[in-house]
C-alpha cells in the first residue's frame, strides 16, 4: 500500500470522526441544550465536508501515481 | 557494497525493502495500541455507574479539555496533508517546496506536543479531594495565589496546614455521559459557572491527589496511551526533522532513494495520526 492509499484511508477515517462529533455534538444539546454544541456540531460537519472535498482534490491530482 | 532494492522493487513482494519493513513494523505497533485500546474498552465496559467522584468506581467523563482536543486533531490532520504535499514535491523533483512542507509538518508535530504538555499540566494542578462524610469534590488547590502540582494529603500533613482553599468545581454537563440524568443539584451554575472558593479542614479529608495516573484507572490509561502516541510523534518528528535537514546530498545523488524513504517516514506518520483518530473520541468523548 502506497502513501497516497494509505492518505486517503486516514483521510476516510477523519471524515467518520467528523461525523461522530456532530452526532456527539447534538446529543449533547439533546441532553443539555447549550447553545455552543449546536455550534460545535455545525463546525464539525463543515470539516467533513471540507475533507470529503479535499480527498476528491487530492485523487484527481494524484491519479498517475500507484496505489501499491 | 550496493544496498539491494532500496529503489528497484523486489521480484518476490513487488515492492522495495523499506516498505516492507515499515509495514511489518506498522504490524507490530497494531498489535500494541491494539492491546491498549482492547484495554481501554473491557475497563471502560466494566465501570460501575454513576457520577464520578460521587461514585469512587464509577468512569469520570468530561474531565479532558475536549476543545483543545479537538484543536490537536485539527493540527495531526494539517500534518498527515502536508506530509503528503512532501513526497509529492520530491516525486515532481521540487526539494525546496518539499523542505517547506516538511517544515510545516514538523512545526504541527511540535505544536501537538506543546499542547498535550499543557493539558498534562492542567490536570497535574486538579484535584480530587474525599472528605470524611463520605463526599467527594474535584477543584484547583489555592495556595497563596499558586495552583500546586503533585500534592497529596502527605503534602498538605507535612506542611502543617489546618486547611486547604479549593476552588471546587461546578460539574458541567460534560461530566455526565450522554443520556445520564443530571441530578438537579449540579443544574446549578451552568456550563461556564465560576470555580466555588471553598476552605476546608485537613482534619475533615481522607484522600487528596491530583491527577495522575494513581489517581484511578481512568487516569492510569488515559496517561500511558496519551504519552505512548506521544512518545511516537516526538519520534516521528525526529526521524522526519532529519530526512529534512540532512538529506541535500542524497538528494543529488540518489534522488530516487530520498523519495522512497519520504514515503516509508510518511507512512509512519499517518499511522501515528490515524492512532489519534481513534484515540480522541474513545478517551475525550465516550
Amino acid at each position: 500500500m502506497s502513501l497516497k492509499t494509505f492518505h486517503l484511508v486516514f483521510v476516510t477515517a477523519s471524515v467518520l470522526l467528523m461525523l461522530s462529533l456532530t452526532g456527539w455534538c447534538l446529543a449533547q444539546y439533546r441532553d443539555g441544550g447549550q447553545a455552543a454544541q449546536l455550534v460545535y456540531a455545525a463546525i464539525s460537519m463543515v470539516c467533513a465536508v471540507g475533507l470529503v472535498i479535499y480527498g476528491r482534490i487530492f485523487l484527481k491530482k494524484l491519479k498517475h501515481i500507484s496505489y501499491l | 557494497m550496493e544496498i539491494p532494492y532500496t529503489v528497484k522493487p523486489r521480484p518476490d513482494t513487488g515492492l522495495y525493502n523499506a516498505k516492507v519493513g515499515i509495514w511489518l513494523f506498522l504490524a507490530s505497533e497494531v498489535m500494541l495500541f491494539g492491546a491498549f485500546f482492547s484495554s481501554y474498552i473491557l475497563l471502560r465496559v466494566g465501570a460501575l455507574d454513576g457520577f464520578w467522584p460521587d461514585v469512587p468506581t464509577a468512569w469520570p467523563h468530561g474531565l479532558l479539555n475536549i476543545p483543545i482536543g479537538t484543536f490537536n486533531t485539527a493540527v495531526l490532520i494539517i500534518s498527515s496533508v502536508t506530509v503528503v504535499m512532501a513526497w509529492v514535491a520530491l516525486k515532481q523533483g521540487n526539494f525546496k517546496k518539499f523542505q517547506r512542507f516538511m517544515t510545516v509538518t514538523i512545526a504541527c508535530a511540535l505544536g501537538f506536543l506543546c499542547i498535550k504538555s499543557y493539558e498534562y499540566n492542567e490536570k497535574f494542578t486538579h484535584y480530587v479531594i474525599r472528605l470524611k462524610d463520605g463526599s467527594a469534590v474535584t477543584g484547583h488547590l489555592d495556595i497563596d495565589g499558586h495552583s500546586p502540582r503533585f500534592w497529596t494529603l502527605a503534602t498538605v500533613t507535612e506542611k502543617k496546614m489546618a486547611s486547604v482553599k479549593v476552588h471546587v468545581d461546578v460539574p458541567n454537563q460534560f461530566r455526565y455521559p450522554v443520556g445520564m440524568k443530571r441530578p438537579e443539584a449540579h443544574h446549578e451554575g451552568g456550563e461556564h459557572a465560576e470555580h466555588a472558593a471553598r476552605e476546608i479542614k485537613t482534619s475533615d479529608i481522607t484522600f487528596l491527589q491530583a491527577f495522575v495516573p494513581a489517581t484511578g484507572t481512568f487516569f492510569a490509561i488515559y496517561f500511558t496511551m496519551t504519552f505512548l502516541h506521544g512518545l511516537h510523534v516526538l519520534g516521528g518528528a525526529i526521524v522526519l526533522a532529519y530526512f529534512t535537514y540532512c538529506s541535500k546530498k542524497m538528494w543529488e545523488t540518489d534522488p530516487e532513494r530520498l523519495t522512497n524513504r519520504i514515503e516509508v517516514g510518511g507512512l509512519f506518520w499517518h499511522f501515528v495520526d490515524l492512532v489519534w483518530i481513534f484515540l480522541f473520541p474513545v478517551v475525550y468523548l465516550l
